[in-house]
């Protein structure tokens, strides 16, 4: 089924997206795994591992801020992006197609508020 | 679309209510799966029928919704975002670029990111006499994810659709009439369960329509990707009778789509003739004599009044895009009847509130659509603006993908993959129009400096 795969094939290691970098574009995992990772005090920070079906990027298309972390392919990984434009056009004429981000970036504030939490118990 | 026998502010679906849609295409299945994720998001618990006799798992006619199987760059993106990714079981090449043939020459064109990202696929389980299913089909795997969120499929044929009590009543043979709360019609403009919908007597009436010649050839998966690769071969050819033809590279096979007037065998077989045409197949190739093909019917202009109390239809039995992306309109008209069904009410009022805007939308820019089909079919008829869009393609190809205007233009004319209002406007820009005279006047000159030496 080699001949049916969409989006774009990143071998191990391979940058997608660079902390730092304007974005007009996000991401829809296809196959495989990526890790999002971001520098702190010249050390890479893994932050998170996201698999098929999880969408990353997502940040840099709601604001008009640069890439707030750099994702790789972690052993080969296959993604689709979606333009910035054909989203937003989508979003506009169709509120509801943004739900699905909403509620990833929910559970992502809900899972950030509990490392907090356990952050705070540690002090 | 009056009234049958209940007042406006009754309808509206609760929990318990009772929705029948009648075919499982990408019409049926879309709105079943979201009027089901719609309702679970609100708590209500909706019992969905979806009637389809079709088993999309068999090879040929039987399974097969007969269509080129095109699935546009801009729908691949909406549905991975809506969570809907396409496997590669079902996708049987991702595209990343297309061919443009003309008498003149050809020039391949790339997507601006070197991406697959757009799906061919077959509708059913592929053509008469495919030896292996490889793949699956895409109505039946939309249907499956249709059934995954709570629909019921009744494996039936349709024979009648009535009223009763201001409800809309669904007849199978060997059961007894099911009344529903609302009733949906996804059966497509092939189908004569149609007809059915224009007897319920709220004066539907049918989309005009148009035949296309759809044909498999089929080479193997190995001489499919060395012949035609990744790409869409589309042909500019100054035949009579034919306005678009292309070549679809699916996995063992290739479909040949041809649109025009009376598009017939012996078309076919003189359109592979064509020394432009021939180029792109094996030097021994030949049309085998039991082909799969068909002559499917397409819309060419809307449906009338598709929508009454209780009753809605979508798709292209209501409206769609012309020539390209009806999947994509499928999608589009489907999600806003949904939207309507769940969040605003059932009345032909709510319809014609919030879901008509999204078909007059598509029906607006198919003026365009209308438009810039009428200026190709011109254009391939003329030798020296044909000259021009080749020579600005091709000097395009080494520029940035924001500055391949003309590329663009044609990539999303026959991929379907932007509105037509928009490509319209791309070609009035000032900078477009500058750019091809010029590529144009280029074109006269060379060929007079010709004919001087």
């Amino acid at each position: 089924m080699e001949t049916g795969r969409l989006g774009k094939t990143y071998p191990d290691r391979e940058v997608i997206v660079r902390e730092g970098e304007v974005g007009d574009c996000m991401f829809v995992i296809q196959a495989g795994h990526v890790e999002v990772t971001r520098r702190v005090d010249d050390r890479e920070i893994r932050i998170a591992v996201l698999e098929a079906g999880d969408v990353f990027g997502e940040m840099a298309l709601f604001g008009q801020e640069t890439r707030s972390a750099t994702v790789r392919a972690l052993g080969e990984a296959r993604v689709l992006s979606i333009d910035k434009r054909e989203f937003l056009r989508g979003v506009h004429k169709d509120p509801s197609l943004a739900f699905r981000i909403l509620q990833r970036m929910s559970q992502r504030i809900r899972d950030l508020d509990a490392e907090v939490a356990r952050l705070k118990a540690r002090d | 679309m009056q009234a049958r026998g209940a007042e406006d502010k009754r309808l509206k679906l609760d929990s318990g209510s009772h929705v029948g849609v009648v075919g499982g295409g990408p019409a049926g299945s879309f709105f079943s799966y979201f009027l089901l994720r719609f309702a679970q998001r609100v708590d209500m618990d909706i019992h969905l029928d979806i009637y389809e006799s079709r088993n999309f798992s068999v090879p040929g006619p039987a399974g097969c919704n007969m269509c080129a199987g095109v699935i546009s760059e801009s729908l691949v993106q909406i549905l991975a975002v809506e969570g809907i990714n396409l496997p590669p079981e079902v996708v049987q090449r991702g595209i990343n670029s297309y061919v443009l043939h003309m008498e003149m020459g050809s020039t391949i064109i790339y997507t601006p990111l070197d991406e697959m990202r757009i799906a061919t696929v077959y509708r059913g389980s592929g053509p008469r006499g495919v030896q292996q299913l490889k793949w699956s089909s895409f109505d039946g795997y939309l249907l499956e994810l249709a059934v995954a969120n709570g629909a019921n499929l009744v494996r039936s044929r349709v024979s009648g659709i009535t009223w009763n009590g201001g409800k809309p009543e669904v007849q199978i043979k060997g059961k007894p009439p099911q009344a529903y709360d609302l009733l949906v019609g996804a059966v497509g403009v092939n189908s004569p369960s149609l007809g059915l919908f224009e007897k319920l007597d709220f004066q539907y009436q049918q989309p005009k329509v148009r035949r296309t010649f759809i044909t498999e050839l089929e080479f193997g998966v190995d001489l499919v990707r060395t012949q035609f690769g990744n790409s869409m071969h589309v042909f500019l050819l100054n035949l009579p009778k034919l306005d678009f033809a292309s070549l679809i590279p699916k996995g063992d096979y290739v479909t040949l789509c041809l649109i025009g007037t009376d598009i017939d065998r012996k078309f076919v077989e003189s359109f592979l003739d064509h020394p432009v045409v021939k180029e792109c197949f094996p030097a021994d190739w030949a049309l085998a004599p039991d082909a799969c093909h068909c002559s499917p019917k397409f819309s060419t202009a809307d449906a009338l009044h598709p929508f009454a109390d209780r009753v809605i239809l979508i798709g292209d039995s209501g409206v769609t895009r012309f020539n390209k992306d009806g999947i994509g309109a499928a999608y589009r008209t489907a999600k806003a009847a949904a939207m309507t069904a769940i969040f605003e009410g059932i009345s032909a009022k709510d319809f014609q509130k919030h879901y008509w805007p999204a078909c007059r939308a598509i029906s607006h820019d198919n003026r365009f659509g209308k438009l810039i089909f009428a200026g190709a079919r011109l254009i391939k008829k003329m030798r020296y603006p044909l000259y021009g869009v080749l020579r600005m393609v091709k000097k395009e190809q080494q520029r940035l993908a924001s500055q391949r205007q003309m590329s663009m233009v044609l990539w999303d004319m026959f991929t379907g993959s932007a509105r037509y209002r928009d490509i319209f406007f791309r070609t009035l820009h000032p900078y477009f129009l500058a750019r091809f005279l010029i590529e144009m006047v280029l074109a006269i000159f060379l060929a007079s400096r010709r004919d001087t030496n």
